[in-house]
């Protein structure tokens, strides 16, 4: 295999001049590539949303789309989320409503979350915690996860 | 004037320090370590889950450009099989697990050969082109079946673990009447969301072996993989850095921990091997599987007069590290809160063709309190009073405390420290509104509907010895190190220790950094397992606290002129008791003083650093109530789990935000023990869940909010804090409670004899057949 070609990630507003082979995965590319390693990988058939990330401001499971696909689209990974020292809202939420353990599913659920509020901030309470169930976590139990998105979401409606 | 007040911090859910790095995408997991010039590792796994190697030919996939190196068994035969590390039973010896298959291979994702190459989807590849034959033999899937052979006339059955006490068949002679239930529990494990990895490194010029993406227990297996090469511990080194999750399956040595170091050192390269989700589905330690016969003799009033336990452990193709720990913690465990003054349990571990078996979060309890505490509720049918009415009756009350239960485990005799069982049972029927429940539930049932309510109650392990060492350090900078010999799987140690630290030393929690799981930077260590660090490594730091605090009061008292008995530390500077002012010093100025070669030292040694071992012999042992309420659907089967509650007896809580966050995770993954996960094979031995589409964890749909009562009603007597462990209580006893609910929501005693409750399971019963 050695179909590779030239594209270009925006990744967090910087651009990766790469060159993959067809079937490379997003998700690879991304950490590997690239060197962002904050988006995981879970199961890399789309199950557990650890890779999520978001593509044109949609929520992508990086796993299941090829890097020439994204060839160049705006991705935003974990990395872009903070500005500085200053965390983004969900961020602080996660911290401060105890969402996350061991931290390793905790990117794909921001990026979910973030995504999924940026285009529909007045989502009810009840569809978030759909959108919530389509990642797994396998520490939490998801109660403090959710209660966090809520509390992000609150915030986010305030500013 | 008076001394500002010092800060308390041991009771406070406080944030975790762990947090930061972990949101802004800067966790080092794994997968995430790279060393320039490495080279990755395949696998190469048994497609059969018995048979006969034929022959291994490597040879194609040599030939792939980009392929370093491929080995089969052949090439490791110098290499011992791995060895156990806890339970260790002489008869095991024979069914350890070679790092590669020898002769045989005896499970779907036996590891037979390994490709080296320069890219892991070039691996991958050439992992496809190794040539394997293998001639298929007849499977065994079933533990309580006939006895089949391992290899040379060793039989399946590869120890009975034996525990007893009192005359139980005298017991049962005279017994009002007796109980007997059959119950089994399905196959499933931790499944953390990182998949294991492991990243191996030799580094010539100073002889040192290296091994990254260690966990858990890095001291172990520091010292098992100097053994295995003919090193010494002194020339490797194992770090751990993020770990996605632990729950008992994660940093275990497995083959592939030892093969990347193997290669390391063979092709003096960096080798990386990250495992994929299918492998670790079908390769990774599977736990839980049993099946009890279990029979109970009772008085007249459901009073328990002994108890007799037969059961079958299900521990598929090889005996892993933990030998014999899981059947024995379920046979030693089993008895839970219950005054049992009779006991027998034969536990036979049998082998199969599935893949191996190992623990996972409440290993052998969570099995044995389904089993306990479905024949406790057997027991209330027969004598016709309700479930919380034969527990009272059972429950050991506390003016029997502390109890020794003529019962060993893991080195460690069990003695039942302190509990207050009755009492918490009280908290968690008032935490749920149990009459007003009851009152609920019988209207909803008169509206149609099928719902219950069940009870679990259990006693929990925790702390186990039998030393933990901590160092703290103060730099001339002010930061405080505490280096320990635990490890951390993502359940917030830096914070608890550091909550320890800053407040018996008196110094910031900012300025203290934890460090964990290195094992260059402490001579011996244990890890993280069986709900043993806030134990051990806090007692061991809150020791090294109070010395160090000791020496930086006997140095600021020479540096000052004053008294040390006058003086006090708060946030890390020096304060005079009578809250005069004056010059004051910090920490960082006292570290400073005693830099090599000043005059304070002397001839003592340099630096401002105290030391502490805590050390053991017995366990401390928490307690909890779960209650369950479900509701069932009449088309689907479907169960909801409607209200979920725990009341948990934590001892001394450090930091309850992190024992809340503990256990209501820990009821995630026993609900999906209880309804949703199992690992299953067809009748050829061929696993069936080898994806997340056919393991099914629980989402966010399905885990319900979780009422968390954590009491401190019974301190631990073992240390001065009276902590015990959280890790393990949420898991516990939730297949017993969800069990009981059920039953009840059925209106059928006794119906649930099985984990997990599948929806067609569900469906039969509300339908009447049996
Ligand atoms: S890694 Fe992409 S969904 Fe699991
Ligand atoms: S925090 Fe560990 S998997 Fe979610």
């Amino acid at each position: 295999m050695t179909d590779k070609s030239d594209i270009t990630l925006t990744i967090n507003g910087k651009a990766h001049a790469i060159r993959v082979e067809a079937r490379r995965t997003l998700a690879d590319a991304i950490r590997e590539e690239c060197g962002q390693t904050g988006t995981h990988i879970g199961c890399e058939h789309g199950v557990c949303g650890a890779c999520t990330v978001l593509v044109n401001g949609e929520p992508v499971r990086s796993c299941l789309m090829f890097a020439q696909q994204a060839d160049g689209k705006q991705i935003r990974t974990v990395e872009g989320l903070a500005r500085g020292d200053e965390m983004h809202v969900m961020q602080r939420a996660f911290m401060e409503n105890h969402g996350l353990q061991c931290g390793f599913c905790t990117p794909g659920f921001l990026m979910l979350a973030v995504g999924v509020l940026e285009r529909e901030l007045d989502i009810s309470d009840h569809d978030l915690v759909d959108v919530l169930s389509s990642n797994l976590c396998r520490c939490t139990g998801y109660q403090n996860i959710i209660k966090a998105v809520r509390a992000a979401a609150i915030e986010m409606r305030q500013s | 004037m008076s001394a500002p007040a010092k800060p308390v911090l041991v009771g406070k859910s406080v944030l975790r320090k762990e947090d930061g790095p972990l949101l802004r995408g800067q966790g080092r997991f794994a997968a995430d370590i790279n060393f320039p010039d490495q080279i990755y590792m395949r696998v190469v796994r048994s497609t059969y889950a018995h048979g006969r190697i034929v022959s291994v030919d490597l040879a194609p996939a040599l030939a792939i450009p980009g392929v370093v190196a491929a080995w089969s068994f052949k090439d490791v035969a110098d290499i011992p099989p791995i060895d156990f590390r806890l339970t260790r039973l002489e008869q095991l010896a024979a069914y350890r697990q070679t790092i590669l298959a020898k002769d045989k291979v005896r499970y779907v994702g036996d590891p037979v050969a390994v490709v080296f190459a320069e890219d892991p989807y070039l691996a991958e590849d050439a992992a496809e082109h190794v040539d394997v034959e293998i001639e298929e033999l007849p499977v065994i899937l079933h533990a309580d079946g006939e006895v089949g052979e391992f290899r040379d006339g060793l039989p399946t059955e590869t120890a009975l673990i034996e525990k007893n006490y009192g005359d139980v068949d005298a017991a049962f002679a005279g017994a009002h009447a007796t109980v007997e239930l059959t119950l089994s529990i399905g196959r499933h494990s931790g499944v953390p969301m990182e998949t294991r990895g492991a990243i191996g490194r030799y580094i010539a010029e100073t002889d040192m072996l290296e091994m990254y993406g260690a966990a858990k227990v890095p001291h172990w297996n520091r010292d098992q993989l100097a053994k295995m090469f003919g090193r010494t511990a002194a020339n490797t080194n194992l770090f751990e850095g993020h770990v996605g999750g632990g729950f008992g399956i994660r940093g275990e040595m497995y083959p592939e921990d030892v093969l990347v170091c193997l290669a390391a050192l063979r092709l003096g390269r960096p080798v990386k091997w990250i495992e994929d989700r299918r492998e670790h589905l079908i390769a990774a330690n599977h736990s839980r599987q049993q099946t009890h016969h279990i029979r109970a003799a009772i008085d007249i009033n459901g009073n328990i007069l002994a108890i007799d336990d037969e059961f079958f452990h299900d521990q598929g193709g090889y005996m892993r590290t933990h030998a014999a720990t899981v059947p024995d913690l379920a046979a030693a465990m089993l008895p839970g809160p219950y005054r049992i003054p009779a006991y027998r349990a034969r536990g036979h571990i049998r082998l199969t063709n599935k893949t191996p078996g190992g623990t996972y979060r409440a290993p052998g309890r969570y099995e044995s309190t389904f089993v306990r505490e479905r024949l406790l509720d057997a027991v209330a049918a027969k004598v016709g009073i309700d479930g919380v009415e034969v527990r009272r009756r059972n429950l050991i009350p506390v003016s029997e405390m502390p109890v020794t239960r003529a019962l060993e485990t893991l080195g460690t005799d069990i003695v039942l420290d302190s509990g207050d069982y009755a009492k918490l049972l009280d908290k968690a029927l008032d935490g749920i509104g149990w009459s007003t429940l009851l009152a609920q539930i019988d209207e909803r049932r008169k509206a149609g509907e099928l719902v219950g309510a069940g009870i679990g109650m259990f006693v929990e392990k925790s702390g186990l010895g039998p030393f933990d060492d901590v160092r703290i350090t103060v730099g001339i900078d002010g930061k405080i190190e505490v280096v320990t010999g635990a490890a951390s799987v993502g359940q917030g140690v830096e914070t608890v220790i550091a909550q320890i630290c800053a407040e018996k030393l008196g110094a910031g929690y900012d300025a203290i950094s934890v460090i964990h799981g290195q094992t260059d930077r402490i001579a011996r260590g244990l890890g993280a397992f069986a709900s043993r660090v806030s134990v051990m490594t806090g007692e061991a730091t809150r020791q090294a606290a109070l010395k160090l605090r000791d020496n930086a009061l006997a140095a600021a008292s020479e540096l000052m002129q004053l008294p040390a008995d006058q003086l006090d530390i708060i946030n890390g500077e020096i304060v005079r008791l009578d809250g005069s002012t004056g010059p004051s010093m910090s920490l960082a100025e006292i570290a400073k003083a005693l830099e090599p070669g000043s005059n304070l030292v002397g001839d003592k040694e340099p630096g401002l650093f105290a030391e502490a071992s805590f050390e053991s012999k017995h366990m401390t042992y928490p307690y909890g109530v779960h209650v369950a309420v479900v509701s069932l659907a009449r088309d689907t089967g479907g169960v909801t789990v409607e209200r979920y509650l725990v009341a948990y007896d934590i001892g001394k809580a450090i930091n309850p935000m992190l024992i809340d966050g503990q256990i209501v995770g820990g009821v995630a993954q026993g609900l999906g023990g209880a309804l949703y996960e199992e690992f299953s094979y067809d009748d050829r031995g061929e696993p069936l869940a080898v994806t997340f589409a056919d393991y099914l964890m629980p989402t966010a749909r399905e885990v319900p909010q979780v009422d968390v009562i954590i009491t401190e009603d019974a301190p631990s007597p073992l240390n001065p804090m009276g902590l015990k462990g959280a890790g393990e209580g949420g898991a516990n006893a939730v297949g017993a409670a969800i069990a009981a609910a059920i039953d009840d929501a059925l209106g059928q005693p006794g119906a649930i004899t099985r984990l997990p409750v599948s929806p067609q399971r569900v469906r039969e019963l509300i339908n009447g057949i049996a």
